[in-house]
């Protein structure tokens, strides 16, 4: 098995791992971190489950090639609260019924932390067009899309 | 399963890395397409070149006249940058309607061109705005390729082994040319189109289109330009016949195939109707 020596940052911690190269980002999260937070459904970059931000950017962890992080910050769900102290997307998303089985919820509220954390006044058509990957069989998106705008300086 | 991972710091060692391993090597820009054959099956390297650290292949800027994108700039680059959107509004405009965010915070203009997929939406848009692609060999040979002539089957381009893309130059557009990119999407807004349209046309002063650019996605196996709905406005006054007309006869120059998103039959409707549709949305 080939390996690399992949350094990375994770939620404000600093690893470094050998990691067998044709892995990817979410297993890295997930079987050798721990951060099982992070979920894998699709496996292919269309479900939005597997959402983490990598140098500030949203992506995929299931499409990202492990190799190409060495040197990133990554943050995942496990790094949204502080302490025992939710983030307001978080607290959000209980408030107004953000989800049912919550399988998709991590990647949804990671995904909308990025959004947020770009355009703070987002309004219903940006989170629409940001959210549009994020697949949610349970709750038909109006408690995920409310959740968000409850948060967004933007839509009050 | 696993490959030999290599990341060189030029692109002169990619190309040599590349030549060196033949058909058994891939180049890694921002992974996307990668991960999706990877993981899949569909691709087995013995050799990945990873090209992250080779910064002449970042960037998007003028060039002169013309906007000279990097192979490594994503796709949310593009669509953010304000040199795009400035000189290109309308590719500004289809890169920002690219599947999710996600994918367009990773996927890169020159591995999307390199991964040849006939249902993506860069290659049409590109086409229609007559963009060259910019493309090394090994001991810095370079060479350009018009987009519309670097795909030459499903997932299967013109480079040579050895060869990797720098970047795509896209010319000025004449004053008064307009540019669109239409899709068809049945199911999602981030889904693969059925057919996609891109078109840029200009009219003379007397009213009559003086030059017209038509290319579509999803209905062949490559990304094909339609010569003969180009043939046919050109010269003419676009009244609604006229486009119709034209649009018709897009019928006899694609090539679709049967898939998930539609049937070969329904796709050849399709793409006259969204012919159409780029069409009278650039002259109504």
């Amino acid at each position: 098995m080939r390996t690399r020596p992949i350094r990375v940052t994770v939620n404000g911690v600093a690893i470094e791992r050998d990691v067998p190269v044709e892995r990817f980002l979410i297993d890295l999260l997930r079987d050798d971190l721990d951060l099982t937070g992070t979920k894998e459904s699709c496996g292919i970059g269309v479900c939005g489950a597997c959402s983490v931000i990598v140098d500030g950017a949203l992506v995929s962890s299931c499409l990202m090639p492990v190799v190409l992080v060495d040197g990133a910050v990554i943050e995942t769900i496990e790094g949204l609260a502080s302490g025992d102290a939710l983030s307001p997307l978080q607290d959000a998303f209980i408030a107004r019924g953000g989800f049912q089985c919550g399988i998709c919820t991590p990647g949804q509220i990671v995904a909308a932390s990025a959004l947020l954390r770009e355009n703070p006044r987002a309004s219903r058509a940006d989170v629409d067009g940001w959210m549009m990957g994020n697949l949610c069989r349970c709750t038909g998106y109006e408690g995920i899309t409310n959740a968000i705008l409850a948060v967004s300086r933007g839509s009050s | 399963m696993t490959f030999d991972y290599h990341e060189p710091a030029t692109v002169d060692e990619a190309t040599h890395l590349l030549r060196g391993h033949g058909g058994d090597a891939v180049a890694l820009a921002g992974g996307a397409a990668f991960a999706i054959l990877y993981r899949q099956g569909l691709i087995r390297p013995g050799h990945v070149v990873g090209l992250r650290r080779c910064e002449e292949l970042r960037g998007i800027r003028l060039e002169g006249d013309a906007l000279w994108s990097g192979a490594l700039a994503t796709h949310r680059e593009v669509e953010r940058s304000e040199a795009v959107r400035s000189h290109h509004p309308a590719l500004a405009e289809a890169f920002a309607r690219i599947a999710t965010v996600r994918i367009r915070h990773q996927a890169t203009v020159g591995g999307n061109l390199a991964h040849a997929d006939p249902a993506q939406d860069p290659p049409p848009m590109l086409i229609a705005l007559d963009a060259i692609a910019r493309v090394a060999g090994p001991d810095g040979a370079r060479r350009d390729v018009p987009v519309e002539r670097l795909f030459v089957d499903h997932l299967t381009t013109s480079l040579a082994d050895g060869e990797l893309i720098l970047g795509v130059s896209v010319p000025p557009v004449v004053a008064g040319t307009r540019a669109t990119y239409v899709k068809f999407l049945p199911a999602s807004l981030d889904d693969y189109a059925t057919v996609s349209v891109a078109a840029a046309v200009r009219l003379d002063g007397d009213g009559r289109v003086a030059s017209a650019r038509v290319a579509l996605g999803g209905a062949a196996p490559v990304p094909i330009r339609a010569r003969a709905v180009e043939r046919a406005l050109i010269g003419a006054r676009p009244a609604p016949a006229l486009l119709r007309d034209a649009a018709e006869l897009v019928r006899d120059e694609v090539d679709p195939l049967d898939g998930v998103r539609g049937s070969a039959a329904f796709k050849r409707d399709m793409a006259t109707v969204w012919t159409r549709r780029a069409l009278e949305r650039l002259v109504a």
